[in-house]
């Protein structure tokens, strides 16, 4: 079979081009077949990391084009690591990551573990667990900012109706110590059904025979539970943790919307510093270097977490 | 009509029509802020497309994104806009990277004078460097932070009663920063109407120049200056001076006792609604606005009034307004100098400010019937005389943002002291220049 499809396509290769590649060996004509793709990866993605490398040594603008750039060391890297201002930055950044990924996981598989079970309008819930996801983060943004404004925001309405305390004697996006959870509850609430998502593919995918052979091993369902359902969705937890913990190291627009950083600096992310200091106050050199120091963060976490994820995956 | 005058109108009509269809009639695109006076202005440019025979489109941005989106604009040398109505604090950086044209050549040529529009929006709007004659923009509209109050509510007599019990003084417009706030406390969660009112809306706004401009209308009446000697970036004892630490303080003490709750992240729009909405005795926000708020049929006419940033111990408004200039990169750059042209004639600038445009030109200013054609105009001419502006050097953009970090930080978010928040504005600053290379 494969030699007659072999000798169809080779009837059909128009006589010049056969003329052409007759005598190129397989991995030449592979090369042929990827370079497309490999030129467009140069161009797009490697290119501009290494300019923006080159551009982080020097104190260049991008609006100042009349102004020569000059190559300034690591003074951009030294003033970025010792600013004391962008530590806060990226404890913030910190904070959010932790506390929006924990939430997220325990929340999201719970409600994975209880949309596995059968039980009527299972679809209809699951297709409104997941409607926040689907949704844009900007108007996530403005629409909570609603339910947080402190005299007509629904949310400090139900606070306030379970505690007795004023809806308006509090504000959600307005008082330092609360401005960090309000995001994390925001973020919480749409991405959760993401991270459910995953956890019922993996619940999914456990065979019923392991449990029933459990069932016959007398195992009790706590049993069942720790030792076949999550060493079993552990690896698929972990891609779910990978997936958000990358996406809200680099999360910029819902919280913009939300705070816009504030109060003062508590929820400036360093997405959004990094945004304001390379295209609101052009410092593209120093912009760069803060660029560079985020990559080699995320890559060397995400690194050290993918060698965890196969360990847990080969067991 | 006589017939003299007749005949003259007539060769006037048919002679700009002649040199319309003769000339190129170009598209020209003209940038400016999505508010009220935008509005006016494409109300007003219907008479330029009739006598030049351009066609004018408008390309309005909200003013929290106008500054991103226009100055990456220009930083990149885009075409979309032909003709700019940019804030005042880019003048700097318009003139020394070469995005708009300089003016002065045209101007000798088409015998447009400087002297003819108000000094301190010729200064502001139009020079770089400040003060000499060296002009990227003609005045186009004057502007300066202001305040309007619930009159209906000042002249009521319980509330008079009430304040005069609670203060010993009687209620009327504010002749001091610290009676400001003395009346706004008077009505913060005060009762009216069965409904719960709150003293005033001030700016607070982080992200973009909010808080900023609203913590400036207090640091001016107090005497604040960016340089102990003008030009010379000596900031140490002016930023952080004695009277701007006080002022600060004020301006906290007056976010935290005296606005609306959840009144952390606000500007223009947020001061507009808690006006009209029947919740702020109080509000400041730009003179732009005093004409859609005196037309506002809730809380316009009657109820509303409006009055000067009070002076402390000198007088002193925030200036905002912009002059407008012609992008370097337009290909259509004759057509655009026509538009200049015609919009500082007398008669457009007359027609201007009538539409709801602040015009900046003497005959208009001048006028003797000016302080009476509408409520607050008497009060734009005083606030014009007693304007102070925000940096405008090429890097206002890194000096913006550091001052709304500081003093956000301060203000809203209660950390530090007022002389730690200017003395790191200071720091920020001083960065600032020594990488412009001017320290």
């Amino acid at each position: 079979m494969s030699d007659k499809t072999i000798d169809r396509v080779a009837q059909a290769t128009p006589a010049p081009v056969a003329r052409k590649i007759k005598g190129l060996s397989d991995r030449a004509i592979a090369w042929i077949f990827v370079s497309p793709t490999i030129f467009l990866l140069l161009a797009i993605n490697i290119f501009p990391l290494i300019w923006t490398i080159q551009l982080s040594f020097t104190n260049y603008r991008a609006n100042r084009l009349n102004r020569e750039p000059e190559n300034i060391g690591f003074r951009n890297y030294e003033r970025i690591l010792t600013d004391s201002d962008i530590w806060l930055n990226m404890q913030a950044t910190a904070h959010f990551l932790f506390w929006t990924i924990f939430f997220q996981v325990l929340i999201g598989f719970t409600l994975a573990w209880l949309i596995n079970k059968k039980f009527k309008g299972n679809d209809l819930w699951t297709t409104i667990i997941v409607l926040p996801m689907m949704l844009s983060p900007a108007v996530v943004g403005n629409f909570w900012k609603f339910l947080y404004q402190p005299q007509i925001g629904l949310f400090n309405y139900i606070v306030g109706f379970f505690t007795g305390r004023d809806p308006s004697s509090f504000e959600m996006l307005g008082q330092v110590n609360l401005a960090p959870w309000a995001i994390v509850i925001v973020d919480t609430w749409m991405w959760t059904p993401f991270v459910m998502l995953i956890c019922l593919a993996g619940l999914r995918s456990i065979p019923d025979y392991i449990y029933e052979a459990a069932e016959v091993d007398r195992a009790s369902k706590l049993r069942q539970f720790f030792t076949i359902t999550i060493p079993m969705v552990l690896p698929f937890l972990m891609l779910a943790v990978l997936f958000r913990g990358i996406e809200n190291f680099k999360m910029f627009d819902l919280v913009v919307q939300l705070t816009g950083g504030g109060p003062g600096s508590v929820t400036e992310l360093t997405s959004i510093n990094l945004k304001r200091e390379a295209f609101e106050k052009w410092r593209t050199g120093y912009a760069s270097a803060y660029a560079i120091i985020l990559f080699v963060t995320v890559f060397g976490l995400a690194s050290i977490y993918v060698k965890a994820l196969n360990k847990v995956k080969e067991r | 009509m006589s017939n003299l005058k007749l005949a003259s109108a007539s060769a006037i009509a048919i002679a700009t029509a002649s040199v319309a269809s003769t000339a190129q009639a170009d598209d020209l695109t003209l940038c400016w802020a999505a508010w009220d006076p935008a509005n006016a202005l494409v109300e007003l440019s219907k008479e330029f497309e009739a006598q030049s025979g351009h066609t004018m489109n408008f390309e309005f941005v909200p003013w929290p994104n106008f500054a991103d989106r226009m100055l990456n604009e220009l930083n990149s040398g885009g075409k979309l806009c032909d003709l700019l109505i940019g804030d005042s604090q880019w003048i700097g950086g318009g003139a020394e990277n070469g995005h708009y044209v300089k003016l002065n050549d045209f101007f000798d040529s088409e015998g447009i004078s400087m002297d003819d529009f108000a000094p301190a929006t010729v200064y502001a709007y139009s020079t770089w460097p400040k003060g000499t004659p060296n002009y990227y923009a003609l005045p186009a509209m004057g502007d300066a932070n202001g305040w309007f109050y619930r009159k209906d509510w000042f002249e009521r007599d319980d509330i008079k009663a009430a304040y005069k019990e609670a203060t010993g003084e009687d209620l009327r417009e504010p002749q001091s920063q610290k009676e400001l706030l003395q009346i706004a406390q008077f009505f913060q969660e005060r009762e009216i109407d069965g409904k719960t009112v709150y003293g005033a809306a001030i700016f607070t706004e982080r992200g973009s120049e909010g808080i900023t401009m609203g913590v400036t209308s207090a640091l001016y009446p107090w005497g604040f200056k960016y340089e102990n000697t003008p030009g010379t970036y000596d900031m140490e004892g002016a930023v952080n001076s004695a009277e701007a630490v006080e002022a600060l303080e004020f301006y906290k003490e007056f976010y935290e006792t005296a606005t609306p709750p959840g009144y952390t992240n606000s500007y223009m729009g947020e001061s507009l609604d808690a006006f009209k909405s029947g919740q702020v005795a109080m509000a400041m926000n730009w003179f732009a606005f005093f004409p859609g708020l005196y037309a506002d049929p809730a809380t316009g006419g009657d109820k509303i009034d409006f009055f000067v940033n009070p002076p402390q111990n000198q007088a002193g408004s925030t200036l905002g307004g912009q002059g407008i200039s012609v992008v370097a990169y337009s290909d259509k750059q004759d057509a655009a100098l026509e538009y200049i042209k015609w919009f500082s004639n007398p008669d457009v600038q007359a027609k201007w400010w009538e539409l709801g445009g602040y015009s900046a030109h003497n005959s208009v200013l001048n006028d003797p019937g000016f302080p009476d054609s509408q409520p607050f105009a008497g009060d734009f001419l005083v606030a014009m005389d007693g304007v102070q502006d925000f940096w405008q050097e090429p890097a206002y953009a890194e000096l913006l943002l550091a001052m709304q970090k500081r003093v956000h930080d301060y203000v809203v978010a209660d950390q530090g002291t007022a002389q730690e928040a200017l003395d790191k504005l200071i720091e920020d600053w001083t960065e600032v220049f020594e990488d412009e290379g001017k320290l």
